[in-house]
């Protein structure tokens, strides 16, 4: 009784967990069930029931109700399918003009829109491409290919690779300086030389185009949702929907709206962009101290002079981190794009993948990743550089960078003209190395991999076997051995005992999506693989953020790892575990540590780093040894921040999981990606990408009210 | 017409969802404590004063008395929820968006506690900015904001920004600013609040200069007492939202009109504050010793000359002319007398 009263949260889980256990003890598991597969599949099966909602047929295995709910939400994907369909083919018909046979033709709207929109999207892209590597598509969306053929001048020569490289590191030296001038003309020379100018271009030609656009729609949104609360909410939870989601389950649906190729591919890219990009703008204009726009508006101005004289270039640096954070994602998801056909290093990746081709697979992932960096290093110099004043400069010191590129652009393209002369026959190295004519490292790679499964197999295979019998199977077991009922119940009290009834409410509203649709059992092995890895990381990144804490160096040095490991699209994981485990639940599992210590280690850190100095010599006075303050004063201030790094760790993995369906799994991310290869997938892709992002959800929901509260006792907001 | 040229007349701001209705169901009898109940926060108590032409309105109160919130009423940041404010005649309530845009591009300047300077912008670009919002050419506009670069005496370093900038700099170029479109109505928003103690005195007496050439009307904040005593034409001192006194420094020394005003004078060195002229004796102007001290002086000047006389005094005007008389028993007993400890 003593105890009951003094620690009455500690009570209120014990007997929630009393509860959890008993109900999974009590409810026995039904003879007929196995994991099954067939659930989704709507194969005819007299031991199905089935049910009518809405027109849909939804058939489905039956169990007792607190086994597993039944799939009430079953009709959800082929609704959403049907009315795509719909959409896309039947509503609203009307007249539009064909240019090609100059007639008019009776067509759907949505249809109409979504061509527009593409022919839109193509033509830009493929003039960037015209750009950098040449070509004439663009000289005949003007004309015509007849006159292009008539024609054999009219065509975009294209940049030499000089050119574009010293325009790289000029806009570098420009922005940061003399140290990534360097780094960028190292990257776009190795890119050059070994062979990937093309991919390359084509990735970056992508992002060209995707993250001006997203630039725009989300700076719009984003001063629309600062101006509008009504706004602000509309979107709310979308952008938290879209923060959790698995950027490939977004895929599934543009493949039917936009069809295949770069186009759907930056559409889909702008769709997951604008989101952080909403985010950002809001943030930096709520940051912009009020009495600033006070002094805006007593300085006269009317609104618009507030939002675009004030406001945004006081809050100029939130807003290029959105910039930077649009590019980021962008890349990614060029990479990620590769699946609905999107030309580029992701492309290659992805074939070099599927051949098992190891060496080619680590080239153009080290590309990715190098253009990643450099991506990510020139975005955020130049968020964090200052405005400087240049009105006493003479207009020659004022446009210096620009009379420098005109040189670098005259002399490259004087070298590519001696080139035609020098490379007679074959290739004008000057102008640009063709893709394979580089020099290439595969098969040095290929022989490494050989070696090591030659060498090691024994171990790793010992290793593999070892923890797939010893620990995957019986946790995977363990979780799908739980009740619907007893999950549902565990969830629910966690949310309750944390965040009271409006946060159970709402883990039980995001649990029971998942419970009602068809595929508990596949989110079951999702949330295991995630909880696997997100133990192991948090374990792996709390430890060596602590370590690496006692040291200042060491500890800037962890976060600038961190930071570099972060702008790597989650693909690129991928290819060193197949190396070097092959295509197991264990390359996927080990990926997935990897990619979520990043935020466990980062939040660590950042967290005992954020504890007050003066706190740190307070304890100090009074004497504790490093030990101490380390439990006393410094874990208790830093878990709140920890316990946000939890929460990303648990992002992290979720997504990675479901990408490493790619290697093959049996979870959530199989489903969608056999929905991208399914014609009627769109409706399962969206609902599998929703589940996942609810499976993020729950986790977020409960650790940032735990996080809150505890924030507010601790006194620290 | 009087020459007031702000003007408020029972002004409220209440905060709070419904502020409105209970306002009005209150029949202008407020409660802060009821309205707290209720989910409003009352901010500015039925106030009302006059400010004429010339003339500095120092408004003195401690964090939350609602000082700064009534400014705002009457540069109308936020819309005041019941009474009404007139500057220069007109009904600021009343006036639309592009009229109000109009008052503040012509007849008002602000300065910030915080100084608000656009940390895009040099220190030249951010005092001509209120002349471009209101469409001036940017030569001109540049011209025009080099001339306050010398007002407030930053010279040479016109092209710095910000952020090179130390605080008694910044609020310089803040005050820059809110004077460039050369405004009738000057409000100083806790100007001086966030600078160091010495710094803050020399911008009291920049700013006692500058207002000597400038003549501006000015409604300035400050929760510092000295310096409200130091600058003001007359004071404010406010509570809970309500005024609790307003009136020359000299009267609100002599006479605090409540106990809360009383402990604000209780610290204050009168020989510094007070004039002549404030403690004189008015009737009695004979038999006088030939020692004459003018009325400006304050007492800390003359006390001793005056103290080394028998007799009492005789105080004059500017012109020479006897106008009234103080003895040395006054002098001590202003000085030292009437205080908690002592009586």
């Amino acid at each position: 009784m003593e105890f009951i009263k003094k620690y009455p949260k500690a009570f209120q889980w014990l007997f929630l967990l009393i509860v959890f256990f008993a109900l999974c003890f009590a409810i026995e598991v039904p003879e007929t069930y196995k994991f099954i597969r067939g659930q989704a599949e709507f194969v005819k099966d007299p031991n199905q029931n089935f049910y009518i909602f809405l027109g849909k047929e939804v058939r489905y295995y039956p169990f007792d109700v607190f086994w597993r709910l039944p799939p009430l939400l079953g009709w959800l994907p082929i609704w959403i399918n049907d009315s795509l369909f719909f959409l896309m083919n039947e509503w609203l018909p009307m007249e539009f003009w064909n240019e090609d046979t100059q007639s008019y033709k009776t067509r759907p709207l949505v249809l109409q829109i979504t061509r527009e929109v593409t022919s839109i999207m193509t033509f830009l892209i493929e003039l960037i491409r015209d750009i950098l590597l040449g070509g004439l598509k663009t000289i005949v969306a003007f004309t015509s290919w007849d006159f292009v053929g008539s024609n054999s001048w009219a065509k975009m020569p294209g940049l030499p690779w000089t050119i574009v490289t010293a325009g790289a590191a000029i806009l570098a030296y420009k922005l940061s300086g003399k140290g990534l001038a360097l780094f960028a003309g190292l990257v776009m020379v190795y890119i050059s030389i070994f062979g990937q100018w093309k991919p390359s271009m084509q990735t970056l030609s992508f992002i060209l185009v995707a993250a001006p656009l997203s630039f725009i729609f989300g700076l719009g949104l984003g001063i629309a949702a600062y101006k509008n609360k009504r706004v602000e909410k509309a979107l709310y939870p979308i952008l938290l929907v879209m923060q959790t989601m698995p950027q490939y389950a977004v895929l599934v649906p543009a493949l039917v709206l936009f069809g295949v190729g770069d186009h759907a591919a930056v559409i889909i890219t702008m769709i997951v962009a604008v989101p952080p990009m909403i985010l950002l703008t809001l943030l930096g204009l709520r940051a912009v101290p009020p009495e600033v726009t006070e002094a805006g508006k007593m300085s006269g101005c009317n609104n618009w002079q507030i939002m675009f004289k004030v406001l945004i270039p006081t809050a100029r640096r939130d807003i290029l981190i959105g910039v930077n954070q649009v590019i980021m994602v962008c890349f990614s998801m060029a990479v990620i794009s590769a699946f609905i056909g999107a030309k580029g290093l992701g492309f290659n990746l992805l074939l070099a993948l599927n051949q098992l081709n190891i060496g080619l697979a680590l080239e153009a992932g080290l590309c990715i990743s190098l253009i990643a960096i450099l991506l990510d290093k020139m975005s955020l110099a130049w968020a964090n550089k200052q405005v400087d004043y240049f009105g006493n400069l003479t207009f020659f010191e004022r446009n210096k960078n620009a009379y420098y590129f005109g040189i670098a652009a005259a002399i490259g393209i004087v070298l590519a003209y001696i080139g035609s002369f020098y490379f007679k026959e074959g290739y004008n190295y000057l102008f640009e190395v063709p893709h394979n004519k580089g020099i290439s490292t595969a098969d040095f790679w290929n022989r490494g991999v050989d070696w090591i499964f030659d060498t090691f197999f024994v171990y790793i295979k010992a290793f593999n076997t070892w923890l797939i019998v010893e620990v995957l199977q019986p946790m995977r077991a363990l979780y799908l051995r739980m009740p619907a009922v007893a999950t549902l119940v565990l969830v629910v009290g966690a949310g309750y005992l944390i965040g009271g009834i409006r946060s159970a409410l709402v883990v039980c509203g995001l649990t029971l999506f998942i419970a009602l649709s068809p595929w508990w059992d596949r989110a079951l092995v999702t949330t295991y693989m995630a909880t696997f890895g997100v133990l192991v990381s948090c374990i792996i990144g709390f430890t060596v953020g602590t370590l690496c804490f006692q040291n200042k160096n060491s500890a800037k040095f962890m976060l600038g790892v961190c930071d570099i490991f972060q702008t790597f699209p989650s693909f690129v994981y991928l290819i060193p575990v197949m190396m070097l485990f092959g295509i197991t639940d264990t390359s996927v599992l080990i990926a997935v540590i990897v990619y979520a210590t990043i935020p466990a280690t980062r939040y660590t850190i950042e967290g005992l780093r954020s504890v007050p100095v003066a706190l740190h010599d307070a304890a100090t006075m009074s004497g504790v040894n490093k030990f101490q303050r380390l439990t006393k004063i410094e874990f208790p201030l830093a878990f709140p921040h920890m316990m946000l790094g939890l929460n990303q760790t648990i992002v992290f993995a979720l997504f990675m999981v479901i990408i490493g369906a790619f290697i093959g799994t049996e979870d959530l991310g199989q489903y969608i990606l056999k929905a991208l290869s399914d014609k009627n997938g769109a409706g399962i892709g969206l609902t599998l990408g929703i589940c996942v992002a609810f499976i993020g959800l729950i986790f977020d929901n409960l650790i940032r009210t735990w996080v809150d509260k505890r924030k507010k006792h601790l006194g620290i907001v | 017409m009087s020459n007031s040229v702000i003007k408020c007349e029972n002004v409220y701001k209440i905060f709070g969802s419904n502020a409105k209705k209970m306002l009005q169901d209150s029949n202008g009898n407020v409660d802060a404590k009821t309205f707290q109940e209720n989910g409003c926060i009352v901010g500015v108590n039925n106030a009302s004063f006059e400010v004429s032409k010339g003339e500095m309105l120092v408004v003195m109160g401690l964090s939350g008395s609602g000082k700064s919130t009534l400014l705002r009423c009457i540069s109308r940041l936020t819309d005041a929820t019941g009474g009404k404010i007139f500057i220069e005649g007109q009904d600021l309530l009343k006036l639309n968006n592009k009229e109000l845009i109009d008052l503040r591009r012509n007849k008002m300047g602000m300065v910030f506690q915080s100084f608000a300077l656009l940390p895009h912008k040099t220190v030249v670009e951010n005092i001509a900015f209120p002349l471009q919002i209101k469409g001036i050419e940017i030569e001109d506009s540049i011209s025009k904001a080099m001339d306050m670069v010398k007002l407030v005496g930053l010279e040479g370093r016109e092209n710095y920004f910000p952020r090179e900038l130390s605080g008694g700099q910044q609020q310089r170029v803040g005050i820059a600013r809110s004077l460039a479109v050369e405004p009738d109505i000057w409000f100083l928003d806790e100007p001086f609040s966030a600078l160091d103690p010495l710094i803050r005195k020399e911008m009291q007496d920049e700013f006692l200069r500058l207002q000597e050439k400038l003549q501006k009307t000015i409604m300035f904040i400050t929760h510092d007492f000295d310096e409200a005593l130091k600058l003001a034409d007359r004071i404010a001192i406010m509570k809970d939202g309500i005024i609790e006194q307003l009136d020359t420094p000299a009267k609100i020394v002599l006479n605090p009109a409540t106990e809360y005003v009383r402990k604000f004078t209780e610290e204050v060195p009168r020989e510094k504050v007070l004039l002549i002229e404030d403690v004189m004796d008015r009737s009695d102007t004979k038999n006088l010793s030939d020692l004459k001290v003018s009325k400006d002086e304050t007492i800390e000047n003359v006390a001793e000359k005056i103290l080394s006389q028998d007799k009492t005094v005789a105080v004059i005007d500017s012109n020479k002319n006897i106008v009234g008389s103080i003895n040395p028993t006054k002098i001590i007993n202003t000085v030292f007398g009437g205080r908690k400890n002592n009586t």
